[in-house]
């Protein structure tokens, strides 16, 4: 096996019995990069000179005792953290040439573990997307089909994992832009419950919604990061102030009666008869592993995506309101006054995509339709919630498809938004209620591509999500299959 | 619901975004197909629903008022588009 293939636990231990340097370890990774990066396109931007200091930083941090987990290891990071001295974009043109004057607190976090930072990954602009298809620095292709596309909005991220570009990667999830893009490129994503993981330096998309998580290429490995990622931060008023488990030491391997819960919204007509079958498949596994299985209901289900796409444009319109070409970012030439100055930067330095966004939200929001749009969709939120507090009351873990069909073609939504934002349906509930959800491999369509097994856990139980995850994945190893490039 | 032509230029505007030509069409008819799908909504009685903003409900973050090291104006002004006398420079607003 290739240095560049290994897991973050099974680098870790080659760093500490000295078999690798990580400076050996991040030059592996980076002749990789330089091998396939052309077919793939994972980053926007590759610092490889300050990953390679911190690689001898690291290497020195090893040999005098003190090694962490994450200590050694490179990893990719989506560009929507902001990274001190290097280029944060989030795919823009708007943040083409903004080098933040700090970093994000996962981002800070990572580094004081003496992890190496590789560089940013492609996303959708603004993280507005299910296909990468909208950034402004070209597409990202999945490693499984180069034909196709990865996923998205993390869709770079989940293409290094799974391209072996990185060791691990961030990502971050609004509506299921960790979780669609894991299971399109047959890797592990995790969304943990809202609120773990500090939000502060990493660029507001949807603030009610948006979780920065692991993206790996096993479910330890998905453990070890969320433990360095997650925890209070006073910079974000929305995390949370609870104790962090210990979330390796749970992955026990035993799920003897562990109750599942399998919602009969989730298996629903026109889904992809082999993601059907490879999902319900995984449910008779897991239940060959002990668990007990327990049919549910989350009867607000099909009201999702419209309670999504109003909430998550209405808080986009707001959030992406400081793009004002004054202070950062894309300034239109020679503006005549200032609001010629705001509406020309926007109109040239957002792309379609966001500006649909933005129109949708500023709409929702207006006078006249904030009650019959926003404040409807905040109720219907409420009744989401609540299906999900109902149906756990039988269930420890839920259990359903990541996404309603395997990657798709290059091209083939760009035309219809709709259709595009209708391939989070399985998602985007997880977000509206803030709870954790997983995507694993669980099996690969005739056409060899990967297809993703989504577990929903309750809110601030990630470590039961993880050990069921885990369990099913040590008993199975479809993750072991690789991508060949 | 259909969107007029005319509402769409009234929310670019709020919105602060400048349409190109033939932008409020294409974006009139995308809006309206999207407008129409989240009308199902209201197949929904929610009279006695109170809304949710917030997955976690946390109210009222206090913290203690320390005093941190700021930015400095240097690196805040590092990105500006446009400065001038360590300030950032703007077409002129008032006349």
């Amino acid at each position: 096996m290739e240095i560049y293939e290994l897991t973050i636990h099974e680098l870790h231990d080659k760093l500490k019995k000295k078999e690798v340097s990580s400076v050996e370890a991040t030059g592996a990774v980076f002749s990789r990069i330089v091998s396939i990066e052309d077919k793939v396109h994972s980053f926007v931007t590759v610092s490889r000179d300050e990953a390679l200091r911190q690689a001898e930083e690291a290497d020195k941090r090893i040999a005098s005792g003190d090694m962490r987990p994450l200590t050694g290891i490179p990893i990719a990071v989506k560009d929507i953290f902001c990274t001190e001295g290097v280029r944060t974009t989030c795919s823009s043109k708007i943040l083409e040439n903004f080098i933040p004057p700090y970093d994000s607190t996962v981002v800070a976090r990572l580094k004081s573990e003496g992890a190496v930072i590789l560089g940013k990954t492609n996303m959708d602009e603004f993280a507005m997307g299910s296909s990468t298809e909208t950034s402004r620095f070209g597409i990202t292709r999945n490693p499984w089909d180069l034909d196709r596309i990865p996923g998205g909005s993390s869709g770079g991220s989940a293409a290094s994992v799974a391209a072996s570009e990185c060791i691990a990667s961030i990502g971050t999830d609004t509506g299921g832009s960790i979780r669609q893009p894991a299971a399109c490129c047959g890797i592990v994503g995790l969304k943990p419950t809202y609120g773990r993981v500090s939000r502060y330096g990493m660029i507001a998309f949807a603030s009610s919604l948006d979780q920065g998580g692991p993206m790996t290429k096993d479910v330890k490995d998905a453990a070890i990061l969320l433990q360095v990622m997650a925890g209070h931060d006073g910079m974000d008023s929305t995390s949370v102030n609870t104790p962090v488990p210990d979330y390796s030491k749970g992955l026990s391997g035993n799920i003897k009666g562990l109750k599942i819960g399998l919602p009969r919204e989730y298996f629903i007509e026109g889904m992809d008869k082999e993601v059907d079958a490879a999902v319900r498949r995984a449910v008779k596994e897991l239940e060959g592993l002990g668990a007990e299985v327990v049919d549910i209901s989350l009867p607000h289900t099909e009201y999702a995506v419209a309670v999504y796409y109003l909430i998550a444009t209405a808080e986009a319109s707001s959030n992406l309101a400081r793009f004002d070409g004054a202070k950062y970012g894309y300034r239109a030439a020679q503006a005549k006054d200032l609001l010629d100055m705001y509406k020309r930067s926007r109109a040239e330095g957002f792309g379609p995509e966001v500006k649909r966004r933005i129109m949708l939200g500023t709409y929702a929001l207006s006078s006249g339709y904030y009650d019959a749009y926003y404040l409807k969709a905040q109720k219907v939120r409420t009744l989401i919630q609540n299906d999900f507090v109902d149906a756990f009351k039988r269930c420890d873990v839920i259990v359903t498809p990541t996404a309603p069909t395997p990657a798709f073609k290059i091209g083939e939504k760009t035309a219809d938004p709709l259709q595009m934002y209708l391939s989070d349906i399985f998602t985007i509930s997880v977000n509206l209620a803030g709870l954790p959800a997983i995507s694993l491999p669980c099996g690969f369509t005739s056409g060899n591509l990967p297809i993703g097994l989504q577990i929903i856990g309750k809110g601030f139980d990630d470590e039961t999500l993880l050990r069921a995850a885990h369990a099913y994945e040590q008993a199975t190893e479809r993750h072991k299959k690789k991508a060949s490039l | 619901m259909a969107l007029t032509k005319k509402e769409v230029e009234h929310v670019a505007n709020l919105a602060r975004l400048d349409l190109a030509e033939g932008e409020a069409e294409a974006f009139k008819g995308q809006l309206d197909a999207i407008l129409s799908y989240v009308e199902k909504l209201k197949q929904l009685n929610t009279d006695s629903v109170e809304p949710t903003s917030h997955a976690v409900p946390i109210n009222n973050v206090f913290r203690e008022d320390i005093i941190i090291q700021p930015l400095g104006q240097e690196k805040a002004l590092a990105n500006a588009p446009d400065r001038a006398d360590g300030c950032f420079r703007v077409p002129k607003v008032v006349e």
